[in-house]
């Protein structure tokens, strides 16, 4: 009697929590719900983009189509991906956390990236410089930036993935130039970050520590992030410096096949990320400051995409997965940067 | 106490206390010893690699010790604002009493960039600062600052009721007996306190050590200088290296709970030491 007294509720409550949740079914009737797990600077894209398909699946399909984004920083997203947050498509900032989608949760195939056209990244994006009205330090391209006295912010790139881009982009320039190797290449991030006051730990924070905290010489940023900043924060306190030679910097999209099965919402999923390949998504992307891939609306943004000189992180690193175990990973070389004698 | 546990409010003791099991259990055990089986997926020797890394080492250094500092300031000050507001009535009381809370419900990130505003280079404080040669912000120092503001109410709500419960006949009864201001506070008025400001210390420093979202903004994030032991852990499941986090978090884990443990014990001698004085 006694030890029932407290065994019981303990059974019962346990029973409670087994019987609820569950995945929810597709929606009755002509209406469809898809969820987009995204990075942080997309969610203007992505409203103005959503509206656009929702609208243009109701045309094609008569369903009613209603997209829930979700923002945060890519790897974060990834993980809440990975331990069961129901996306039925992500669109992040590198391929290396899309890939781990299907490593350690077997959410997608391995060949995810080439199922959609130019490497499943719609837009891309390059790397470029933001430095102070009328540049009082002449700042011009890559070298500039390890000169005495001029201090840089860009992001941790051990925790936010777009900074992983900044990196890769200056590593990418020094292994580039003439003479260059990996040893000058090592040597050049490693005088890079000496310059590197505050390592922030998103994008979005380095910005605020450049604009709003004065510091610094030159922001390494996404060219869309970019854009913001010099058109719509500080219109006339800041200036686009774009380097000789960038990175293209390719954020991924992929359907997240075993949550769009489960749910039923693969068709729809499917065509939503074809969406962005038309006409009317690459019009949005530049909208938003993101490179469009289709030449012609490209050619009809040219003057506002400047030239430049871009490599792929295929063409420097062999891909994401070799490029993150090189320099990102526990010992990796962007470690060696602060702890010498790292083994 | 004896009388508590023969007059029962609730019915049932060995219902309730299934039911505390049971929530502590699905609140609190499950989820940790979930956190120490995946290190279980490392061997001795990589755990120990992980968990004695140069980096770690520093933030262990960095996070306990501005946790330490965070909460040390606490207690002087959250003493001081809690003895105002509890013996002294002046106008604007209502809104020191709400300011006190603030701390509690602001979302912490947005403490951190405020934080960050006022004292970098160019802020309010930052300038005068920096003009006497002091860098607060993106230092060790801004982590402690970030930290004593999150701990403030801590110490200030703990110590507030039992301030209110002495009464100021005990001040002037020790006057009476001849006591100086200073004998009357730290003989009379101190050890009556002493168990409820440790108490205090206690939350305000547990709060300090996991604190992630204010102390991000203002820390700088520079490896062996200003990383905290949770921004590690973030950086690990950066690189979906979910062993090597649970490793620290481990770590941290085992540390504040011996922690936590050692001042509980103090805590309750102290509160028998002040049972066991005449007149109690």
């Amino acid at each position: 009697m006694e030890v029932r007294s407290w065994v019981l509720p303990l059974l019962l409550s346990l029973a409670a929590c087994s019987k609820s949740g569950g995945g929810d079914a597709p929606a009755p009737g002509g209406a469809v719900t898809l969820l987009n797990v995204s990075y942080d600077p997309t969610r203007e894209l992505y409203e103005d983009f959503n509206a656009a398909f929702a609208k243009h699946w109701a045309a094609k399909s008569g369903q009613k189509v209603t997209i829930k984004q979700s923002h945060g920083g890519s790897g974060k997203q990834a993980r809440a991906v990975i331990d069961g947050l129901e996306a039925d498509v992500v669109t992040l900032a590198l391929a290396y956390d899309v890939d781990m989608l299907h490593d350690k949760g077997q959410l997608i195939p391995a060949n995810w990236q080439t199922r959609l056209p130019d490497n499943s990244s719609p837009y891309t994006s390059t790397i470029v410089f933001v430095v102070r009205k009328g540049n009082p330090k002449g700042i011009k391209d890559w070298e500039d930036l390890v000169k005495e006295g001029v201090t840089v912010i860009t992001p941790n790139p051990k925790t936010s993935g777009g900074a992983r881009w900044n990196y890769l982009a200056a590593w990418g320039h020094a292994l580039r130039k003439p003479g260059g190797s990996e040893a000058t290449a090592q040597a050049f991030v490693e005088n890079l970050f000496r310059n590197v006051p505050v390592l922030d730990s998103g994008a979005r924070g380095s910005t605020t520590t450049f604009a709003e905290r004065g510091l610094g010489d030159v922001l390494i940023a996404w060219e869309n992030e970019a854009f913001l900043l010099t058109q719509e924060v500080g219109k006339d306190k800041f200036e686009i410096v774009v380097p000789s030679v960038s990175i293209l910097a390719e954020p991924p999209v992929t359907v997240v096949d075993k949550n769009a099965d489960k749910r039923g919402t693969r068709a729809v999923a499917e065509a939503y990320l074809q969406y962005l390949y038309s006409d009317e998504g690459q019009e949005l992307a530049a909208k938003h400051h993101y490179r469009p891939r289709s030449q012609a609306v490209a050619a009809k943004h040219a003057s506002k995409f400047p030239g430049v000189s871009l490599f792929t992180i295929a063409d420097v690193f062999g891909g994401w997965k070799k490029a993150q175990a090189a320099h990102f990973d526990e010992g990796g070389v962007f470690d060696r940067i602060y702890v010498p004698k790292a083994r | 106490m004896a009388v508590s546990s023969k007059r029962r409010v609730l019915p049932g003791f060995r219902l309730s206390l299934g039911f505390a099991w049971f929530y502590l259990g699905l609140i609190v055990l499950i989820p940790l010893s979930g956190l120490f089986l995946r290190t279980f997926t490392l061997t001795w020797a990589q755990f120990w690699e992980t968990v004695t890394a140069p980096r770690a080492l520093a933030a262990y250094q960095l996070t306990f010790g501005a946790s330490f500092a965070a909460a040390a300031v606490n207690v002087v000050f959250g003493l001081l604002v809690a003895w105002v507001l509890v013996r002294y009535r002046f106008p604007g009381r209502d809104l020191v009493e709400a300011l006190v809370d603030l701390p509690f419900a602001l979302p912490t990130a947005v403490a951190g960039l405020t934080l960050t505003t006022l004292f970098s280079a160019n802020g309010w404080y930052g300038q005068y600062l920096e003009a006497l040669g002091l860098k607060v912000a993106y230092t060790s120092v801004g982590v402690a600052v970030a930290l004593t503001f999150i701990g403030l109410p801590f110490v200030v709500r703990t110590v507030q009721p039992v301030l209110e419960d002495i009464d100021a006949d005990v001040e002037e009864a020790a006057a009476t007996l001849g006591a100086t201001p200073w004998q009357t506070f730290t003989r009379v008025l101190f050890p009556s306190i002493l168990p409820a400001l440790l108490s205090g210390f206690t939350l305000a420093f547990a709060r300090a050590l996991g604190e992630y979202g204010s102390v991000v903004f203002i820390s700088g994030n520079m490896p062996l200088r200003t990383e905290i032991v949770p921004l590690l852990i973030i950086t690990k499941l950066e690189q979906y290296d979910y062993a090597g986090a649970t490793a620290i978090a481990v770590v941290m884990l085992v540390a504040s709970f011996v922690l936590l443990l050692a001042v509980n014990l103090l805590h309750r001698w102290t509160h028998r030491r002040l049972e066991a004085r005449p007149g109690h």
